[in-house]
């Protein structure tokens, strides 16, 4: 038996034995190739023809799963749209054409006569467009943590929240509102803002999940830290409950923050958000490909040659501090995280390469446009957009569910 | 003389307080195929696990010469390649990025793969006869095709050591031997060495070069199939009563009721 020397198992990185092609006889081991007649199934398909192919060949081979251009231009398109339609629409109607040009007069080089008043450019650039701006941002931050924590946990119910979050801002958000409002609006002679509140309580929940799951040891499955998740946010919406009922004057303060709204207080919250969701889009679509790997378990993609529980902490810290800031800056709102994800998975494809920069542009796309129901609804008055996400998001993710073609599993 | 493609020195493992395996030793030779039996709870799936690196086992493991520690995973990963007992199958994955998947070690940890991870993975797939199903979502095939996609993702991986846990256990009689079969030719094609484990007996002896009947952590017998799968072992390991006839290619163990 001719016996390969063993430091074969050493041959740099694509030269491995499957990428070979042996189906060119040239190339098989001497002593081999009179076995190769007889090779049964496999024997004629491997036939000279297939080391040649070009794997970009026209219409012979398959790609693999990626993102698609058109996807991707529907993705900016959705966001292109809900930027026009966001500065236009309010309780001044702006006509959409004007914005635009108003918008592009944005961009350096470019000077376009928009006709709009030296009033109507002030709403559209220190007033709408940062609450546009930063509604695509928060929304864009959720959906990709949203998209990341179910690829993560290998949970299609994860949602940004799930790890202690909501609880743990609700309940900092709350001690500030009612304890705060007693001390003058300071604690413990810092004064605290209700954003930075909401920014600590969630990664301080986060934090505490974390050491709580981990401390059984860093081979727990990941449904441990799920479950610490479940302890956390239980035993903090506790606290909350009880801060509440003692301070039943705050409730309406507490819960207009709890059902999310964006702050319209110019590019000040813009400015605060964009370093983290920089951070987190960063690290979160870097791993894009390795949460497909990850899909089959940790396990296999230890034999595949990751670290998945490495890859998994540092995500889960990206999409934390990302959820956080979006938190701080908007309260909590629901259902972005969970839904765009899926949305994008049954339309889309189900691969990571796809879910994760689509969610983000679609779940970006999709929070600045509930934002202008949220504002124009009921005006004056404003609509929590808490509520209009899931109003609006709820029918139609069971419509997709229901028309899709592929199926969750 | 090359070193072993395996080399275990007494290897143990202990699982949560419990000793599953108490001290085992095995090497098998560069494209050898050697397959571990024995009863439930013997160990045959922790040994292959401790092999794939996936259960830490200082000092006891060499891959070619070189202790498993000292590897790093992305190059274990281009050296030792394993098909799981029942692999997951994620939802909406099609076969072609599933066998993508196999070229992880040589995509730079976040880059993207090259044209010739894509050849590699076009050239096994028509290897497997699975060019025509490279589009097809991985959960809508049969048994038998999965179980080629689990290979050819294994192949993929460019690994010369092939550790296959239970490889036929979900299939029928028919597609077992067609995927053994499969195996044998891509071992002869490409110098590959197997380390697998069976619950069949005879499927286990035709197929392998020798066998090694674990028992309660060890090695209770070792060596050609013959020499193995004898009544007097199985009777006294398995607590099995069976009649081992000889066939053409290795011992035939038939079970018969016990009087």
């Amino acid at each position: 038996m001719t016996v390969r020397p063993a430091d074969n198992a050493h041959r740099p990185a694509g030269t491995p034995d499957a990428s070979r092609p042996s189906g060119v006889p040239d190339t098989d081991p001497p002593g081999l190739a009179e076995e190769r007649p007889d090779l049964g199934p496999s024997g004629p398909g491997a036939s000279g023809v297939v080391g040649e192919r070009s794997p970009a060949g026209p219409g012979a081979t398959v790609r693999p799963a990626g993102l698609r251009t058109r996807w991707l231009l529907a993705g900016l398109g959705a966001v292109l749209i809900a930027l026009v339609a966001g500065v236009s629409l309010g309780p001044v109607s702006l006509p959409p054409g004007s914005v635009a040009a108003e918008l592009l007069n944005l961009l350096p080089g470019v000077h376009l006569h928009s006709g709009l008043s030296e009033r109507e450019i002030a709403i559209v650039t220190e007033l709408r467009l940062p609450r546009v701006v930063l509604g695509l941002l928060v929304g864009a931050l959720l959906a990709l943590a949203g998209g990341c924590y179910q690829g993560v946990f290998r949970n299609p119910l994860a949602d940004p929240y799930l790890l202690g979050v909501a609880a743990g801002a609700g309940l900092a958000v709350t001690a500030v509102i009612a304890l705060g409002a007693g001390a003058g609006g300071s604690l413990t002679g810092m004064p605290l803002t209700i954003p930075l509140a909401a920014f600590v309580g969630s990664l301080g929940a986060v934090v505490m999940t974390y050491l709580l799951g981990a401390a059984g040891g860093r081979d727990r499955s990941p449904a441990t830290l799920i479950l610490a998740g479940v302890a956390v946010s239980a035993f903090l919406a506790a606290g909350q409950t009880y801060l509440l009922q003692r301070h039943s004057d705050s409730i309406q303060q507490v819960y207009s923050w709890l059902l999310g709204r964006l702050a319209t207080a110019g590019w000040h919250d813009v400015r605060l958000v964009l370093p983290y969701f920089a951070l987190t889009a960063v690290v979160v679509l870097l791993h894009r490909r390795e949460l497909d790997v990850l899909s089959v378990g940790d396990d296999e993609a230890t034999s595949l040659g990751l670290h998945p529980q490495r890859s998994r902490y540092l995500l889960i810290a990206a999409a934390s501090l990302g959820t956080a800031a979006a938190v701080s800056a908007s309260g909590l709102i629901g259902f972005v995280g969970i839904i765009v994800p899926h949305t994008v998975r049954l339309l889309a494809g189900s691969s990571y390469r796809v879910i994760l920069p689509l969610s983000m542009l679609f779940g970006g796309a999709f929070l600045a446009l509930t934002d202008v129901v949220a504002r124009t609804a009921a005006a004056p008055a404003e609509i929590p957009i808490g509520v209009v996400t899931a109003l609006l998001g709820g029918p139609f993710f069971v419509l997709v569910l229901r028309t899709a073609r592929r199926v969750l599993t | 003389m090359s070193a072993s493609a395996v080399e275990l020195r007494g290897l143990r493992v202990e699982l949560g307080g419990t000793p599953i395996l108490a001290g085992v030793d095995l090497a098998v030779a560069v494209g050898e195929w050697v397959t571990v039996i024995g009863p439930n709870g013997a160990g045959k799936s922790t040994l292959l696990r401790a092999v794939g690196g996936l259960l830490p086992a200082p000092g006891a493991v060499s891959l070619f010469g070189t202790p498993i520690n000292s590897l790093r995973r992305r190059d274990r990963a281009r050296v030792v390649a394993t098909v799981a007992q029942s692999p997951v199958v994620p939802a909406g994955m099609s076969v072609f990025d599933y066998v993508l998947l196999g070229r992880t070690p040589y995509i730079p940890a976040l880059g993207r793969e090259s044209a010739a991870d894509l050849a590699a993975v076009n050239e096994v797939l028509e290897r497997l006869d699975l060019g025509a199903f490279g589009r097809r979502e991985l959960a809508t095939l049969s048994g038998g095709e999965r179980q080629r996609v689990f290979l050819a993702r294994a192949l993929a991986q460019g690994a010369t050591l092939l550790l296959l846990d239970e490889p036929t256990s979900a299939l029928d009689i028919g597609h077992q031997q067609e995927v053994l079969e499969l195996v044998d030719q891509l071992r002869r094609q490409h110098e590959l060495t197997v380390l697998a484990t069976m619950h069949d007996l005879s499927i286990a002896g035709e197929y392998a070069d020798r066998l090694v009947l674990l028992a309660e952590g060890r090695v209770a017998a070792a060596g050609p199939p013959q020499e193995v799968l004898t009544e007097a072992l199985l009777a006294r390991h398995y607590r099995a009563n069976v009649r081992v006839i000889p066939g053409d290619h290795g011992p035939l163990v038939v079970p018969v009721r016990p009087r």
